[in-house]
């Protein structure tokens, strides 16, 4: 059954609060999905300088699991954190599954791209006796890719970017164009972004195709909306009334919270199978936001709202 | 003699690469690479000192609660706080939930596969082939293991939520205590799905590791190392901060010592860091970046205590504290289940691949126990934590310990702004490079005489070096 766009915002971007994608994942879309992904489309993983923090959030999805996504949506091909095979043997499998299909697989990055030290900074391995530097294999990989998966702030130059940037990082989307590389980029922000922004995003571009994006190249199916103007504090702040510690009621702006300048659906997917969330516990950081973190510090100092 | 790099080493945490030399079927000598650097010690510089807490849970996207909680106790130290009871207790919850996530997700998803043969699919093939030793009964339920594994990891961060705020990066830690304030909903949904994990550990994850030990006894005979251990104690089990679960202390050529933070040092000479900056004690400590330093081989520096290499780790922290293992553990070792065995029983077995799994293992045990009085220790409403005022100048350190070993933050506040930072983390204690004085790093160590009878299919190098949990 084919499933047009606006089924698939109902069941992946939900439509009312505190809806998860968990909660409303259909038997039809499954298999859909399942349908859409025969032939597994080749996933290489790449890790620069990152923490595996978003990786490790992937791997808190639960509807679908973890397990199903690996071994019945995607044929992940390389993926440092997960994969059986160790040094030569994974890093030669790399090279020649981007060979072999390349102009069709999707290539995901996390972490960091640092230009600095002639790329000595985040080596990715060793090919023929070589070091290749991150920076070179992105820029080989990401000129054969379908498209790119950017995950988590450091995508947009995220913490290693942060003042004074020591190993001049570089957004994806920089990157790319100061090397002259014309694939298409999806940001995935957050850090780390939540399971079902990455899981969604892969759905939408087997079934849909690239979803749609905003400015700052993030899927507006759940980065369309302000964390302030849809939290569930936001009437305290109306009423002003400001909780002026953690652990007062009130709204949390007075105490740092970024929510006003934060575009995320945080506030109606919770985290962790939405047992809780960001704000609920104590503020929103803006982790989301191009610029984060050094436009969003201080970070426990009320600077917006 | 045959030289073999290993690049990247997979199934870790972070970037690595090792290179050893084979003579005789054994490795004579071995480098361990750090192969990324991004500068967070300088990035701080400058920064609200509380936006430490978040900045750095960043170094490590599996252990971010570790340096969280290394943070927290750095900034109590320079601003003069102490967490009220709740708030060390919520504290002790979010990180043990960490912890039970890390040492899950090490033993089925990073190091099984060394081990289990897993399906003919991809993540699992390619893979190295040959010394699988499990019947193929024992290896179908390891693999069905790995996938419930990993729903329970993920049940794990669920736990870590409810009072950090979400996972992996946790919220609920902040200066002076934890902002989330423990009702009771939030007390009962903890103790339930603590109830879930804490089965799977004692019933499943325990059982399993000594159900695959006995199938690779020789191990226990493999990868010793440098036979010195470190641990700064964490779980902090009284207001003061006094006593903990898991104990400080050191292990040093054979002696049991108490802990001083004052003998650490940074030593660079191996390292790409200016040599200037060599032999520094964290709170003095600079980094300085010189890629192209002729000698040197790694990102990593090397930190010694009292001079030393020391291990860190699950295996560092059982041995200093001691405690009594598992009824597991006499059926492994053929003892009596009534009688009482403790984890230096294992004697030299303890020092090797099995004896890091193991002492997880029993390790994952003794924290869910202990999380379950904990838990009921909380009293609803009451506050967890105190207001901390940014001092203008002060100096501060916190220690605790990673799920992968000994974690310090140094902190020197200067205008109410952070004017230095050092961090010394676990697989900085382990995969650190030779020192000044060429003191092998202690996976360096562990992997000298480790035997590779194939070296297309150098199982016991990563063995060793993934019993580390880097």
């Amino acid at each position: 059954m084919p499933i047009s766009r606006r089924q698939f915002l109902k069941v992946f971007a939900g439509t009312g609060v505190a809806v998860t994608m968990s909660g409303s994942l259909l038997p039809e879309i499954v298999s859909a999905l399942e349908k859409a992904a025969a032939g597994n489309p080749p996933v290489l993983w790449i890790q620069g300088e990152g923490c595996t923090g978003c990786s490790v959030s992937l791997l808190n999805t639960t509807h679908p699991t973890i397990a199903e996504v690996l071994l019945k949506i995607i044929s992940l091909k390389f993926h440092q954190t997960v994969m059986a095979a160790s040094g030569q043997k994974a890093y030669d499998y790399l090279w020649q599954s981007a060979a072999k299909n390349y102009g069709k697989y999707f290539l995901v990055t996390e972490g960091s791209i640092g230009t600095a030290f002639g790329g000595r900074c985040c080596l990715s391995g060793e090919r023929e006796g070589k070091e290749v530097a991150f920076t070179d294999l992105t820029m080989y990989l990401g000129k054969g890719a379908a498209a790119v998966l950017a995950l988590g702030q450091c995508g947009l130059g995220g913490i290693p970017g942060a003042q004074p940037n020591p190993t001049g990082v570089k957004s994806v989307r920089d990157f790319f164009k100061d090397a002259g590389i014309k694939t298409p980029v999806i940001n995935i922000p957050g850090c780390p972004p939540h399971p079902d922004w990455v899981v969604g995003t892969i759905a939408h571009a087997l079934m849909l195709g690239i979803p749609e994006l905003d400015s700052d190249g993030r899927p507006t199916m759940f980065y369309g909306t302000l964390v302030h103007d849809n939290c569930p504090y936001r009437s305290y702040y109306d009423e002003k009334k400001f909780a002026k510690f953690f652990g007062d009621e009130g709204c949390r702006v007075e105490l740092g919270c970024k929510g006003p300048e934060s575009h995320a659906d945080c506030w109606k997917r919770g985290w962790n199978n939405n047992v809780n969330w960001c704000v609920h516990n104590s503020l929103c950081l803006g982790c989301t936001e191009p610029g984060w973190p050094d436009n969003f510090s201080p970070m426990y100092v009320k600077t917006t709202g | 003699m045959t030289k073999l790099t290993i690049s990247p080493v997979t199934r870790i945490e972070g970037h690595l690469k090792i290179d050893v030399d084979i003579e005789g079927g054994k490795v004579v000598d071995a480098k361990s690479t750090g192969t990324m650097f991004r500068g967070f010690e300088i990035i701080l510089k400058g920064r609200d000192p509380r936006d430490a807490s978040q900045i750095t849970q960043r170094i490590c996207g599996v252990c971010p609660t570790a340096h969280g909680t290394a943070s927290v106790r750095c900034l109590d130290n320079a601003f003069k706080v102490k967490p009220p009871t709740n708030g060390r207790i919520i504290r002790n919850l979010i990180f043990g939930s960490d912890y039970l996530m890390s040492h899950i997700l090490h033993f089925y998803h990073l190091v099984a596969l060394d081990y289990v043969k897993g399906p003919d699919t991809e993540p699992f093939i390619p893979r190295y082939e040959g010394d699988y030793r499990l019947d193929p009964k024992t290896n179908k339920v390891a693999v069905e293991q790995y996938i419930k594994a990993l729903d329970i990891r993920q049940k794990c961060h669920q736990l870590m939520a409810l009072f950090g705020g979400k996972a992996p990066i946790a919220y609920g830690l902040i200066v002076g205590g934890a902002p989330q304030i423990a009702t009771l909903d939030k007390i009962v949904s903890f103790q339930w799905r603590l109830k879930e994990i804490k089965d799977f550990i004692d019933g499943t994850y325990l059982p399993t590791v000594y159900l695959v030990a006995g199938a690779y006894k020789d191990l226990f005979g493999v990868g010793a190392g440098c036979k010195n251990l470190i641990s700064f104690g964490v779980f902090p089990l009284d207001d003061e901060e006094k006593t903990f679960l898991l104990k400080p202390g050191t292990y040093t050529q054979g002696k049991d010592l108490p802990l001083d933070q004052t003998e650490i040092r940074e030593y660079v000479k191996y390292s790409w860091y200016q040599d200037k900056t060599t032999g520094l004690h964290p709170s003095k400590g600079m980094t300085e970046p010189e890629f192209d330093k002729k000698d040197a081989y790694s990102w990593v520096k090397a930190p010694r205590y009292r001079e030393l290499p020391h291990e860190a780790g699950p295996f560092a922290r059982m041995w200093v504290t001691n405690p009594v293992l598992s009824k597991h553990a006499n059926k492994f070792l053929g003892i009596d289940e009534k009688k009482e065995i403790r984890f230096r029983d294992l004697g030299d077995k303890a020092f090797s691949i099995l004896g890091r799994i193991a002492a997880r293992a029993e390790e994952a045990k003794l924290v869910a126990d202990a999380m379950e009085k904990w838990i009921l220790q909380l009293k609803p409403g009451a506050p967890s934590n105190v207001q901390a005022e940014i001092p203008k100048e002060a100096m501060g350190f916190g220690l605790t310990e990673a799920p992968r070993g000994a974690v310090g933050h140094w902190i020197s506040i200067k205008d109410q702004k952070i004017d230095n930072y050092q961090v010394v983390a676990a697989t900085i204690w382990n995969a650190s490079p030779r020192d000044d004085k060429g003191l092998l790093g202690p996976i360096e160590q562990a992997l000298i005489g480790t035997p590779v009878k194939d070296i297309k299919n150098p199982f016991n190098v990563v063995r060793v070096v993934r019993s580390f949990d880097p």
